[in-house]
């Protein structure tokens, strides 16, 4: 027997590796990815049940604010928090930075997060990722654009939403916009599917495999303006296997108890008693911005090509 | 009641164990609460995060739930971090764990991702190897007189069998091959 999932792995295989990177990706859902700036920040997260963290030097809400070319973290800073934890380590390169990525590489960390947050490297390209051994996410808004990214050798995909805002608006907006596409795939007849693969600037062979699948050739999950345990059960409700939160537990007022309430939240996503439960007396969240006060300029999410 | 078997579902890589279940004709659920502990009459601990599942282990009240129906017998099989949290103890950590299997685990015994691998093994009882995928996969340093070795890899034992307790460090789910699953609807 063969599952749809297994099958297509095994087709789509052009390394080894792919069933290990995806593999990965799979160990993690249900869990909660959360962005650290230091050893201790990465131990809270742990404690609070994590499934990994993302290595960074500062969160996106800072990024934002103090603007400059966001870069690959410090691999001294990277090793501190490998040390300090036992839970898969991430971290950021910038988009097209093959460089960057070969370094983290070589740092071992457990996922590349090929990331519009940091400033693009390349204003054409992504980094060429089937020829690492370490398995990377990228950010997506619309599937045309995750299945590019899946091309390249993505083995996880996350909506982009929008960083450091805590405005969890654009998170739903790319959710809805893959899952509504996939369907849309999914239901077409065969001979609409290269007319698709035009529109949508995918890749054809992929947008076959969403047809035979009803789904993403790899997990999906959800970033971006994530700040409270009910938009970490939204966004699992619309379709997201995981979450990655970031500014919103550290720009907090009690990050750990946060931390701990978006962990139950997204295991239990479909218990609004839980959830009502864990949402309660959580202190201060993070203050945010309203993404539509953002110019395009100043929006993350349009980094990526 | 027909045989139904129970996948804890707090996190992890549960949806390829119901999904393998399904496709081979088995009655499976999703655990997530005693309540659905209670429908089941065996249960499979899938790949995860074993710090994380150790805090939600306890918030659900499935920690107790599930170790008094192991001791009223009820089989349980874990794959990789289901291993880990089956063991008596964990190498250098002060971690939760059922104490179940009378063995020490070591977690990420072979490294980080980049040292994730696949390989095929022998086991005991099957006829011809299995192809076994390593995700940053523990393995068993030490156990005791009633537990059995039933697959080694480079001297390492990945996957052993106490009465009903199952345990292997590698992922079937993520294979094709039934073969495992097959040994633990019989146990």
């Amino acid at each position: 027997m063969e599952t749809n999932g297994q099958a297509n792995v095994t087709q789509r295989s052009i390394s080894e590796d792919w069933r290990l990177k995806v593999g990965l990706a799979e160990m993690l859902k249900g869990g909660v990815i959360m962005d650290v700036v230091t050893p201790e920040h990465a131990r809270i997260a742990e404690k609070a049940g994590a499934v990994a963290v993302m290595a960074l030097e500062r969160v996106p809400a800072d990024i934002r604010l103090h603007g400059g070319v966001a870069r690959m973290s410090d691999p001294e800073m990277i090793k501190g928090i490998q040390n300090a934890v036992t839970i898969p380590v991430m971290a950021k390169c910038r988009i097209g930075h093959f460089v960057e990525a070969e370094i983290l590489q070589a740092l071992e960390v457990d996922y590349i997060d090929e990331s519009e947050v940091l400033t693009p490297a390349d204003p054409e390209r992504h980094v060429w990722k089937h020829g690492f051994k370490v398995p990377f996410v990228c950010g997506a808004r619309n599937l045309g654009e995750a299945l590019r990214r899946c091309g390249e050798g993505a083995a996880m995909i996350r909506t982009k939403g929008e960083a450091g805002t805590g405005d969890v608006i654009e998170a739903v907006r790319h959710m809805r916009a893959i899952t509504s596409e996939i369907k849309r795939v999914h239901s077409s007849r065969e001979d609409d599917l290269m007319a698709i693969a035009k529109e949508l600037n995918a890749p054809f062979e992929l947008i076959q495999e969403v047809h035979r699948t009803g789904k993403l050739p790899v997990p999906n999950f959800s970033a971006g303006g994530i700040a409270t345990p009910a938009d970490a059960a939204l966004m699992m409700k619309l379709g997201a296997e995981a979450v990655f939160v970031g500014s919103g537990i550290f720009k907090s007022g009690d990050p750990a108890r946060r931390a701990s309430a978006i962990v139950e939240a997204t295991a239990h996503y479909n218990d609004a008693v839980l959830l009502a439960r864990v949402s309660r007396d959580l202190g201060e969240p993070m203050v945010g911005i309203n993404v539509s006060s953002l110019d395009e300029s100043e929006q993350l999410a349009v980094r990526g090509w | 009641m027909t045989p139904r078997v129970g996948v804890l579902a707090l996190q992890g890589d549960f949806q390829k164990h119901l999904d393998m279940l399904g496709a081979m004709g088995v009655e499976a659920g999703a655990v997530r609460s005693v309540d659905q502990l209670t429908e089941c009459d065996r249960l499979i601990i899938p790949g995860g995060e074993s710090t994380t599942l150790e805090i939600l282990l306890k918030s659900s009240g499935l920690d107790e739930a599930i170790l008094s129906r192991a001791k009223k017998g009820m089989p349980i099989w874990g794959t990789c971090m289901g291993m880990i949290l089956l063991a008596r103890e964990i190498e250098g950590r002060k971690q939760f764990s059922f104490g179940l299997l009378d063995a020490v685990v070591r977690r990420n015994a072979f490294g980080r991702q980049v040292f994730s691998f696949e390989a095929d093994i022998d086991f005991k009882g099957f006829d011809s190897p299995f192809h076994a995928v390593f995700i940053r996969a523990p393995i068993v340093v030490s156990y005791g007189s009633e537990v059995e070795e039933l697959a080694e890899y480079d001297g390492k034992t990945v996957a052993v069998r106490q009465a009903k307790i199952l345990g292997t460090a590698f992922h079937p789910e993520l294979t094709a091959d039934t073969r495992v699953h097959e040994l633990f609807l019989k146990m």
